[in-house]
């Protein structure tokens, strides 16, 4: 080991998987930032993730393919990562550590930032409550997206998340009257179409330049993906807090992210907790979810939208169940109404919004929101019984009550929650169409909303 | 001599440290130059392993480590109602204060104000004999408060031989002086209890006072008492935290305890925001004036969150030591065990299911046994309670996980939350079927003798229909609801009335929000009314279809929003109308 102005560099004893070992270490910090330099004078990034009597345990964000023992040198830098930020972010697009990938010159830093955050404190909190219009009527009419709220699309491989995100990301951008609206976007491990697919579907809404990209497509360092979240939510964090912006930041597919965990886990050799994800998978991905929020005292908001795919559409499988138990509710892809060709095939009765009942109501939407939408859950859910009910016993042993379900259900389907992908509705024109679907049941059905919005709205 | 030894290795939450030979179990010790705080889990030889409750982003081999001499403790005395703590009992406010919106590391604060005066008024005079729990004095902390001054469960006791006149004081203040066999002791309005030891007590009693909630579902089928263990399992979605919101704020306890164990953030602001404006139906004064909160969310330090629901108990079985009843309400103790398992992980130790350590049974158990209705120590004479009630949420809701499977040998009332129920929002969404109350049979009596003889008897029978409806129902998946004859398809629809007429309940609805014991009762007894004049309609030759085209049904349904607890004739009224109405459809007078 030799030391130069402050800096050590120390030798490899060993490397596996994702991680080296560094030997005759003595002044390294947990968590520091790691320059690795090969024989041929290639740079890498890592962090200490064990550090001990004598030795560090290393883990490499860009991969251990092509080090050896002998040639390579860990050089600890100091310092934890750091992303740096500036308002000159936004239109730029970087890689999945953070670094330009645009051709053009890094941007001019204001500051450096630990990309991991400090938890926000509770006490320091704004509880969500704005409306956020994303002109899909599913979304605002009953599960609708609140400024600060973390609320995940939960989809299935091949299902149309992608699409329904880029839309909330244009339409949500374009109805924000004021200009200080941005998106954050991070690709963690996905294919480079559907990166390129959100680029230009910001770039013609002329969204780009109020956006930032951050990319790791799928055929990049699988451990970079540990990284990629937090340098975006960095940034976002800093235009948020820093220069009062509301920013969305889409994540995409968190399903890789854990993934890229389980298998620095197992380099590790860590007790593994259920199939084999590591036991701390909940806490972790709670240090990046729970940085969505408003803060007292600042005028910008962080609002998430992750997108993970269900491996086998199981919605019980470790990464969506503990995904569902941090963020404020979900929305779930169904694969029946994919494939009977619904857009968006979101699957009401699976999904929820937590914090919608803040958003919503007088002064916000409008006085009957909660009502005609808990009536609509209602009805929907009746109707898939009744659905079920007829697929056994046949239409002919339905009671006209039922009948009038069933006529719902198709409704609520395909005047309801069918709409086109560039098509943006105003929440008016949503809850209209909520109290068309209801005025196909009988009035005495409608037990959730008070008589007096019936007379309003009910349409003979 | 406090230990005093150096970090050696740093993965985590976890520090291993040599030459501790001094230090204890379960001390507490400052770790490297900024001085977290951390907590001795495990001494060899000379090298304690520290859990750290703050980040340890940046420490390294080489830092000191200090003890403290004291395991971990709370602070027990005036100012803890209306706190919001972390897991250590640091005021989240002070921690703003220090480090701003986002929470620094290695802060310093007390856990209340000590400098505040709160007006103190003795209960005792020079001369008296004191002994360990005895109250010395009282202390207005809050509009719903009076706190006790009590001496310390582990004073050696004495003759008081100097106490302050009624006058107000801070916390710095010696109150009063207690000599024993010749030697002097001072006692403050305030004393120190270290949280992985339970406050003694007198003797236990059997829990027979219902905690009443203001829940249907939870009172009248599935109650928790008070001194008793309840747990609510459910995967997410189920409305396990607007169900725990829903305890904490009506509960009919003086104190409540909300510990925030690894769950949201945005959570814990929702009843910071909520709390302050909400009234107490009993008193009308703001709920945040019986409430303490107890917030390690989960992005917070892992190990902090495992001492959470120590800080958390102690300070519930203090506020019983003074005579009240408390609940505490834990949500959620499945992150507690994570919390448990990482630092396990790190421990190398070997596991035992899913990777949990051996010991979480045995933690459990500990925790839940330390619910209880009590007769204090020291006089006067005092009764108070603890009843705790525990989130569990298990992995992909499969409630044979080792969390919820253990904490069920633990407790005795069960809320089990159906996804089914949620996904049709059938909210609280606590199956019928599968939940069940040891308390009962013990709580029946305080029905029987506060609302109605017939309570038991009432609910039996509500309950019987809900489990023919069960049985029936496999029967229409089969065949269809028309292959059943009349009087079971009139079950269908009694039955469907109490889901949606008394199991549902809207906790966003002002009115519906709480439901008095009396209106309870009487909204399950029109229902077997219904049911029963029902059954006799169709013997007498109405049709089923006339009595499903009955106005009264509706009002029935809508009675839980429509009917203020203080408007109970309204309920009187429905039950006229459904006798008229019964007449109406068989043509033959039913009697009352």
């Amino acid at each position: 080991m030799s030391n130069q102005g402050g800096v050590q560099y120390s030798k490899i004893a060993e490397i596996k998987g994702p991680l080296v070992i560094v030997d005759g270490v003595d002044n390294a910090a947990f968590d520091e930032l790691v320059e690795i330099e090969t024989t041929e004078g290639e740079r890498r990034l890592g962090k200490v993730l064990e550090v001990g009597n004598g030795k560090a345990v290393v883990q490499v964000f860009e991969g251990t393919t092509g080090l050896s023992v002998s040639g390579t040198n860990a050089k600890f830098v100091g310092k934890v990562m750091e992303m740096p930020v500036s308002e000159q972010v936004l239109g730029r697009v970087f890689d999945g550590l953070g670094r330009a990938k645009d051709g053009l010159p890094e941007p001019v830093a204001d500051s450096f930032l630990d990309i991991n955050g400090a938890p926000m404190n509770p006490e320091q909190r704004e509880y969500p409550k704005d409306f956020i219009q994303t002109g899909v009527s599913v979304i605002d009419g009953m599960l609708t997206l609140v400024r600060g709220q973390k609320l995940p699309i939960f989809s299935g491989s091949g299902m149309s998340h992608n699409i329904l995100a880029a839309q909330i990301a244009r339409q949500a951008a374009i109805i924000g009257t004021d200009d200080s609206f941005a998106v954050v976007f991070a690709a963690i491990g996905v294919q480079y179409s559907e990166a390129e697919y959100f680029k230009r579907s910001l770039e013609e809404s002329g969204a780009l330049k109020r956006s930032v990209l951050f990319l790791n497509l799928a055929d990049d360092p699988a451990i970079e993906r540990i990284i990629t979240p937090r340098v975006a939510l960095t940034v976002a964090e800093y235009l948020a807090y820093d220069l009062g912006m509301h920013v969305l930041v889409i994540l995409t597919d968190m399903t890789n992210y854990a993934e890229a965990l389980r298998e620095i886990s197992a380099a590790r050799e860590e007790v593994p907790g259920r199939k084999g994800y590591p036991g701390y998978l909940y806490t972790d991905l709670s240090t990046i979810y729970e940085r969505a929020g408003r803060l007292k005292g600042k005028k910008g908001s962080v609002t998430q939208v992750p997108i993970l795919t269900m491996p086998s559409d199981d919605i019980t499988h470790p990464i969506p169940d503990l995904t569902g138990y941090i963020t404020e509710g979900q929305l779930v892809l169904g694969r029946d109404l994919f494939r009977q060709g619904v857009y968006p095939p979101i699957n009401i009765l699976m999904s929820l919004s937590r914090i919608m009942k803040d958003g919503i109501g007088e002064g916000s939407t409008r006085a009957d929101h909660q009502e005609i939408s808990n009536q609509n859950y209602d009805a929907y859910s009746r109707a898939q019984e009744v659905r079920a009910l007829a697929g056994i016993v046949g239409k002919a042993g339905l009671t006209p009550v039922d009948l009038n379900y069933m006529n719902f259900g198709d409704e609520f389907e395909k005047k309801f929650l069918t709409q086109a992908i560039d098509e943006n509705r105003t929440i008016e024109e949503t809850l209209g169409l909520q109290w068309n679907c209801v005025s196909k049941l009988p009035k005495n059905e409608l037990t959730k909303v008070k008589d007096k919005y019936v007379d309003q709205y009910y349409k003979e | 001599m406090v230990a005093q030894g150096k970090i050696v290795w740093i993965s985590g939450p976890a520090v291993k440290a040599d030459g501790m030979a001094d230090a204890k179990m379960y001390e507490t010790v400052s770790v490297g130059e900024s001085k977290l705080i951390g907590e001795v889990i495990r001494l060899t030889g000379d090298v304690a392993f520290i859990q750290v409750y703050e980040s340890t982003s940046g420490l390294k081999p080489g830092e000191p480590v200090v003890g403290t001499g004291d395991p971990l403790s709370v602070f027990l005395g005036p100012g803890i109602i209306g706190q919001i703590y972390d897991g250590i009992q640091r005021p989240l406010k002070d921690l703003a204060a220090k480090s701003g919106s986002f929470i620094g590391r290695g802060i310093t604060t007390t856990p209340v104000d000590m400098t505040k005066e709160y007006h103190f008024n003795p209960t005792v005079a020079v001369g008296d004999e004191i002994e360990a729990g005895n109250i010395i004095g009282t202390v207005p902390e809050s509009s719903l408060i009076e706190h006790k001054i009590l001496v310390p469960p582990d004073h050696q006791g004495g003759k008081i031989t100097k106490i302050v006149s009624e006058g107000d004081y801070n916390l710095d203040t010696e109150i009063a002086t207690v000599e024993k066999d010749g030697q002097t002791s001072t006692l403050m309005m305030w004393h120190k209890w270290p949280v992985r030891q339970p406050r003694p007590y007198l003797k236990r009693y059997d829990p027979t006072v219902p905690l009443l909630t203001g829940q249907r579902v939870i009172d009248t089928f599935f109650p928790l008492a008070k001194g008793g263990t309840g747990s609510i399992p459910g995967a997410f979605g189920t409305g396990k935290t607007v169900t725990l919101h829903q305890i904490a704020k009506w509960a009919d306890s003086q104190v409540v305890v909300y510990i925030g164990c690894g769950e949201r953030g945005n959570e814990m602001t929702e009843v910071l925001v909520e709390f302050p404006e909400l009234k107490d139906p009993r008193t009308g004064k703001p709920l945040m004036d019986r409430t303490v909160l107890v917030a390690n969310t989960s992005n917070m330090p892992v190990a902090a969150r495992e001492a959470s629901i120590y800080t958390g108990v102690t300070i519930a079985e203090y506020y019983r030591d003074m005579g009240y009843d408390v609940v505490l309400v834990a949500d959620s103790t499945s992150r507690w065990a994570e919390a448990l398992r990482e630092m396990s992980g790190r421990l190398e130790e070997m596991p035992a299911e899913e990777g949990y350590p051996s010991y979480l049974a045995s933690r459990l158990a500990e925790f839940y046994e330390r619910a209880g209705r009590v007769q204090a120590k020291g006089s006067p004479e005092r009764d108070g309670s603890v009843s705790l009630v525990g989130a569990v949420s298990p992995s992909g809701g499969d409630f044979t996980e080792p969390v919820t499977t253990h904490t069920m040998r633990f407790i005795k009332t069960f809320w089990a939350l159906d996804a089914s129920l949620a996904y049709s929002r059938h909210y609280p969404s606590i199956n019928w079927m599968n939940s069940y109350s040891g308390y009962l049979a013990d709580i029946a009596k305080w029905w029987s003798e506060n609302i109605s003889k017939d309570w038991l008897d009432i609910r039996s029978q509500t309950y019987g229909i809900l489990q023919r409806e069960d049985t029936l129902k496999e029967i229409v998946k089969l065949l269809g609801p028309e292959a059943l004859p009349d009087e079971e398809k009139l079950i269908l629809e009694v039955a469907r009335m109490i889901k949606i007429g008394i199991l549902q309940q809207n906790s966003f609805d002002d009115v519906d929000t709480y439901c008095s014991p009396e209106k309870q009762f009487k909204l399950m007894k029109l229902q077997v009314d219904f049911y029963n004049k029902g059954q006799q309609a169709l013997k007498d030759g109405a049709s089923l279809a006339d009595i499903r085209s009955m106005n009264v049904i509706s009002l029935l349904l809508k009675a839980r929003m429509d009917v203020k607890d203080d408007e109970m004739p309204k309920l009187d009224k429905i039950e006229t109308d459904m006798i008229e109405q019964f007449n109406s459809v068989t043509g033959v007078k039913v009697e009352n």
